[in-house]
């Protein structure tokens, strides 16, 4: 039995006094020291190495999952993976401007993706192409936006899966608010926040904190503590571990191990029946890791070791649960040969649909400006098109 | 002795020497330290100076505004950076409610010393969030000083200027000019910090502009030539306060005059500019101050900027238009 803790990760001290002090003699430290006698818990149902644990509270909640459902989880990762694995080869290749992997978080978007109903909402960040997958939305709407032809790309109403939104944290309060409107409908559906460690420092994230704590919101926010903020540590976040901070805005938080997709399915369904059950918000921290780099912009050997990463390859999600696939006898070869020839395709329809993908009309920039249009949007639309004619009468364009 | 860098190294440099010569400054950001920024303009500052003066913040723009608000309170002078300028917004809040005002609120007792660093602009091809110019949002906030520098040399003496300033300066960096390499003499004596300067001198036409597009203003008189026009170009540098005398003796001289700018044009810099020297220079004008940047819709994505940007031909247009009245 394997417990993650945080403990294992000394926190950073300041270089503080050495260089350039400017006063007193006082001893600095940036870095806040961790209270001892919090150590994390953290709900784990799948080990690395694929044993199933009992678990008295969480349990229940997968309890009816049958083989069947367990290779889908499965499929659902490699899937997943594969497309994320093609998207980093298309921005290599120019075919993408950008691209925000998810590798590694598979289980953590997987498990909680897969408890959600279809009349659920979900308020993404922008690396949520694992919840996009369970919600539906076919991988390459995703791509628009990295690619840059659009800033967007899907409607969020046809599988009820907001935007991606770049600037951190702001969806954790429209996710408060959607739940807020959920609740005076009287319905039973319930709303999840995705969000990251890095993202938890927002003002935003502790407003929507409140909110939902004062007005009992329906959602589920769903933090993938993944390690690092771009080249911060968690440490330099929060001085306790993330899910202890509910406790404080008066819900439950509980940390669960997010390469561990058993236990991300039962904790988000736990979540979310609290969330039905009128009982108000809850936090999920997923601990799970980057893998890669925070997107391919980013170099994170300037800032990270790669014994940390290699320590998390073991714990691999797809792994761990194609270790249980097989020691239980709930897939044969069959099965997975078969998983990867859908994983080619899948990478193949992905690479040929980006390449196909057409740069949107100019005149895209004057489109939705308004929903109820405005006269300096057409004027200014008149003036571009005048302008972009005269080069037509030149010949030119 | 001058050297030859690039604008986001002349910044690196500006940042290092004022830390080194003024323990009370501190540069606070995200990933400003061991990753010495996401375009590397404090790279190498924490592991030279330390964590306690070059700080890794969490990920919160208003905390990191706020909190520096509170150094200059104790005397520090913080340096902050804001990652890129579509971040900014959360802090907005610090910076028009408490930074820009907090001078005039205590008489005068207190002064607020932080420069709030942004990369601002787009033509780079990013994502949402990444290519805005939000300079006009701040203009119109008083109690703020706003620069942006053109080139290397200016970046760099203009941040030296901008850290010993007892105004609060939201420095707006030109990222797509980053990469630019220019002379910079750490010995020269620099003008002062909010006044233009004439890059070109010409006789047929002003073309104001500041931070990127300056650049393009340049392209734009040197395609001009070969037609046989005159242009002069005037790089602004600050845009709170604008250096009108400048503008004014330019336009004087040439009588026409365009404004350039990534910004929106509704509500921009150049609406100032234009109103400003319609009343100052009514009867010089031989055409309308006409304005060339961004339209009136949200940001494209990368593959349509370089219609919503300026660029050569739009500039080039607009030139057209004022000669021709």
């Amino acid at each position: 039995m394997t417990v993650e803790s945080t403990a294992a990760r000394t926190p950073r001290r300041s270089a503080g006094s050495k260089a350039g002090t400017t006063g007193t003699k006082r001893t600095t430290r940036t870095t806040a020291k961790k209270d001892a006698g919090a150590e994390p818990q953290l709900v784990q149902l799948l080990t690395p190495e694929g044993k199933r644990v009992k678990n008295a509270e969480y349990d229940k909640y997968v309890a009816g999952v049958t083989p069947e459902e367990l290779r889908g989880l499965y499929r659902d990762m490699v899937l997943t993976r594969r497309f994320d694995a093609e998207a980093t080869s298309l921005q290599r290749q120019g075919e993408l401007g950008l691209w925000a992997s998810l590798l590694g978080q598979e289980a953590a978007q997987i498990g909680s993706g897969r408890a959600l109903r279809d009349d659920d909402y979900v308020f993404p960040t922008y690396r949520e192409h694992g919840v996009a997958w369970c919600r539906g939305v076919d991988p390459t709407n995703l791509l628009g936006m990295f690619r840059g032809v659009n800033n967007g790309g899907w409607d969020p109403n046809g599988n009820n899966f907001q935007l991606y939104t770049i600037v951190i944290g702001s969806q954790t309060l429209h996710a408060t608010g959607y739940a807020m409107g959920v609740a005076k409908d009287g319905a039973d559906s319930a709303v999840i926040a995705y969000f990251g460690d890095g993202a938890s420092s927002q003002g935003d994230v502790a407003e929507s904190f409140t909110f939902s704590a004062v007005y009992n919101a329906p959602v589920v926010f769903f933090c993938q503590n993944n390690q690092w903020a771009i080249s911060e540590p968690t440490e330099k976040q929060s001085r306790v571990p993330i899910y202890q901070r509910a406790q404080g805005f008066g819900f439950p938080g509980v940390r669960v191990d997010g390469n561990d997709v058993l236990g991300c399915l039962a904790v988000t369904r736990w979540a979310l029946e609290r969330a039905r059950a009128g009982e108000g918000p809850t936090l999920v921290e997923a601990f799970t890791y980057r893998m890669g780099a925070h997107t391919t912009s980013d170099d994170p050997t300037r800032y990270r070791g790669d014994e940390e990463r290699q320590a998390w390859e073991a714990k691999d999600p797809i792994l761990r649960l194609r270790r249980y696939l097989e020691a239980s006898n709930h897939a044969d070869e069959g099965f997975f040969a078969e998983l990867e020839a859908e994983s080619e395709a899948l990478g193949k329809r992905v690479r040929e649909a980006v390449r196909a993908m057409p740069d949107p009309d100019r005149f895209a920039i004057f489109e939705n400006v308004y929903a109820d249009g405005h006269a300096l949007v057409d004027e200014e639309r008149a003036q571009f098109a005048a302008y972009q004619a005269s080069f037509a009468d030149e010949g030119g364009n | 002795m001058a050297d030859k860098m690039a604008l986001a190294k002349a910044i690196n440099e500006s940042l290092r020497r004022a830390l080194d010569s003024d323990p009370k400054v501190l540069i606070m950001g995200e990933d400003v330290g061991k990753l010495g920024g996401v375009f590397r303009v404090t790279d190498g500052l924490q592991k030279d100076f330390g964590e306690s003066r070059v700080i890794d913040t969490p990920l919160a723009e208003s905390g990191i505004v706020g909190t520096a608000i509170g150094l200059a309170l104790r005397g520090y002078r913080p340096v902050v950076e804001i990652q890129f300028d579509g971040f900014v917004f959360p802090a907005y809040d610090q910076i028009v409610t408490q930074l820009a005002k907090m001078h005039a609120r205590s008489l005068g007792k207190v002064k607020l010393p932080v420069v709030v660093r942004i990369p601002y602009g787009g033509g780079i091809g990013a994502v949402e969030h990444h290519s805005e110019s939000p300079e006009s949002l701040f203009a119109h906030v008083a109690g703020l000083k706003i620069v942006s520098p053109s080139n290397a040399s200016d970046a760099y003496w203009m941040m030296q200027q901008a850290i010993q300033s007892d105004d609060p300066v939201i420095f707006f960096e030109p990222k797509r000019r980053y990469w630019d390499k220019g002379e910079v003499n750490p010995e020269a004596i620099p003008g002062p910090l909010h006044k233009a300067k004439v890059v070109r001198e010409g006789t047929d036409l002003t073309l104001a502009a500041y931070g990127p597009m300056v650049k393009l203003c340049q392209e734009v008189a040197d395609a001009a030539a070969e037609e046989g026009r005159n242009l002069e170009v005037l790089d602004l540098r600050s845009v709170s306060p604008i250096d009108f005398d400048s503008i004014q003796a330019s336009v004087e001289k040439t009588r026409r005059l365009v404004v350039v700018h990534e910004a929106p044009v509704f509500f921009g810099s150049g609406a100032e500019i234009a109103a400003r020297i319609t009343e100052r220079c009514f009867y010089h004008l031989e055409a309308p101050v006409l304005r060339v940047g961004g339209y009136h819709a949200p940001y494209p994505p990368a593959r349509l900027e370089e219609e919503y940007l300026p660029n050569l031909d739009r500039v080039l247009d607009a030139v057209d238009r004022s000669l021709a009245y």
